[in-house]
């Protein structure tokens, strides 16, 4: 296009009806909800303004001093930290099986994985509510045979947060599969041929080849899932409330429950920019090791 | 053998992948009570669709259906418009905060979407929208995800068809919805699967702004539903398929336009 600039009256007719509505609804609020994480906003403020006050840093405060706030940030690091990394190791290792010369059907097996993506969280948190159940669950029915005992999946503190890991590894490695098997297909098929020529046999061929090319994908997925993952909210809800004894109790649960549940409304705008600092931390974190790693 | 191996692995997680909904169907086949026996059956012994037949006469059903489906259409049809002016305005013309702007907007892609929740849900109240479609339909009209996927769809557009539409004296509208909107169909259609499912799927932002029963998305009133008849298993199974099948249908008829979404939206995230 020619060097000269747009048209102002044509680019703001494009660009204004969505910058409003993102500016509105998203950068107006994120500054709006950091205003109101200073000030103690509740249920009385909600039927008249004149009640909120600036209480400073006291949110930040309680916030620290609460131990809610402290198991909840516990059980949203378990799940990042070993759901995380179980999910991206599962999408890949799926991908590297579809990706194989030796499987046909491919289309099919891809999309029979990926089922679970598009489904209904809510209705699978439902549906796996009922494989975990101790007595009639599919899944205690299926260990019997390795000769496990019941285990009460969602009664059980230490069972309840792997359950959901495991639902939510069930639920979500299909989708970075497909990025996974979009990366393995980019990497040119004359390194492999070179590396079975030198006699690299396929774990070589995996470590010194496959995974080398597919850092950057593989750190954009770290990256969305963690992202993601830190947001945990419908499982414990649909499926445990939290519990048992807040063993599921996740921040966004904690944040919802403050905020709309006993409209701690400043409170809980609190924990959600602790949430956002932690995510924030986490990324810049994850692209500083790359980044080392690289050099 | 190898290949033996890799076939068995293959099989045995389609087989996992698939499993719970063979459950969840079975199980919505069935009597009260049928679901709940050692061992679990996945085949049920008569079939019968009472538990579906409850769902829709005693537990309004419908209503939630249609609420799901106006809010799922509602934001698609306008998000649809809204983000591929702005991703074509992006990709193709040029003004002088653009670059910036542009990271502006992909950089606070970062900030979680819950920061934003109280004080959007305390806007809407001021403004009587709670409990109205408007409260998801229009925060949602408009993502940055949206503007992205379509932007980087169309720079692909050739500089001379817009040129050559401009010497024949073409206005800008006319450029967007003559050129512009037919060229992009592919990406439009990817990004409408996306909105719609997205939107379906959404539970927490229904669950905030729809206080009143009779504004429930599917979500919500299975959610809702699950506390008050926890043990009626066929029934929630029933429920389950209900809520899961449109969006099934929807990815199913479309799923290619879907695949390269996902393999669009990780380039250069």
């Amino acid at each position: 296009m020619s060097n000269t600039k747009s048209n102002a009256a044509a680019v703001f007719f494009f660009v204004g009806p969505s910058l409003a509505v993102i500016f509105v609804f998203f950068f107006l609020p994120v500054i709006a909800a950091f205003l109101m994480s200073f000030t103690d906003f509740d249920i009385y403020s909600l039927g008249n303004l004149s009640y909120m006050r600036f209480v400073g840093l006291k949110n930040y405060q309680k916030l620290f001093e609460n131990p809610l706030f402290w198991t909840s940030l516990k059980n949203t690091l378990y799940f990042v930290v070993i759901g995380g990394p179980l999910s991206v190791a599962v999408s890949l290792s799926a991908a590297l099986l579809l990706n194989s010369k030796l499987v046909k059907l491919k289309g099919l097996f891809r999309l029979t994985y990926f089922l679970p993506v598009v489904t209904t969280l809510v209705a699978v948190a439902i549906v796996w509510r009922f494989i975990y159940h101790p007595r009639f669950g599919l899944l205690n029915y299926m260990l019997s045979f390795i000769g496990v005992n019941p285990i009460d999946w969602l009664g059980d503190t230490r069972f309840s947060m792997p359950a959901i890991i495991l639902m939510a590894v069930w639920k979500n490695f299909g989708y970075n599969m497909i990025i996974f098997i979009a990366g393995l297909q980019n990497i040119p098929e004359y390194l492999y041929e070179a590396a079975v020529m030198e006699g690299a046999n396929d774990w070589k061929q995996f470590r010194y080849i496959t995974l080398p090319m597919l850092a950057p994908t593989t750190l954009f997925i770290s990256i969305i899932t963690m992202i993601g993952y830190f947001q945990l909210f419908a499982e414990p809800y649909v499926m445990t409330q939290g519990g048992p004894l807040n063993s599921t109790m996740s921040i966004v649960l904690y944040m919802y429950q403050e905020g709309f549940r006993w409209w701690n409304m400043g409170y809980s705008t609190a924990i959600a920019f602790a949430l956002f600092l932690i995510i924030f931390v986490v990324t810049m974190i994850q692209f500083r090791i790359q980044k080392e790693t690289e050099e | 053998m190898k290949k033996a191996i890799i076939y068995s692995i293959v099989v045995i997680i389609a087989i996992l992948s698939i499993l719970p909904f063979v459950f969840m169907v079975s199980a919505s086949l069935m009597k009260d009570g049928a679901a709940s026996v050692y061992p679990p059956r996945l085949i049920p012994d008569g079939v019968t669709f009472e538990q579906y037949k409850s769902l829709f006469t005693r537990l309004n059903l419908s209503r939630y259906l249609l609420n799901s489906l106006i809010i799922s259409v509602g934001v698609t049809f306008f998000s649809l418009f809204l983000n591929s002016m702005a991703g074509y305005a992006f990709a193709k013309h040029r003004f002088s905060a653009k670059k910036s702007l542009f990271k502006l907007l992909l950089s606070s892609m970062i900030i979680p979407g819950q920061v934003t929740m109280l004080p959007v849900f305390l806007m809407l109240k001021n403004m009587g929208m709670i409990n109205t479609y408007f409260a998801i339909i229009i925060p949602g009209m408009a993502s940055i995800f949206g503007i992205f996927l379509i932007r980087q769809f169309a720079y692909s557009i050739p500089d001379s068809l817009i040129e050559a539409a401009k010497i024949d004296g073409a206005s800008e509208a006319k450029i967007y919805t003559s050129i512009i909107l037919p060229l992009c169909k592919p990406i439009l259609v990817t990004l409408g699967i996306f909105t719609f499912m997205g939107t379906w799927n959404d539970f927490l932002w229904p669950l905030i702004v729809m206080t009143d029963s009779s504004m429930y998305t599917m979500p919500v009133a299975l959610a809702n539903l699950m506390g008050e008849h926890t043990l009626d298993t066929e029934l929630m199974m029933a429920g389950s398929v209900v809520t899961i099948l449109p969006v099934l249908i929807v990815f199913l008829a479309l799923q290619k336009y879907y695949i390269k979404g996902i393999m669009m939206g990780s380039v250069k995230g």
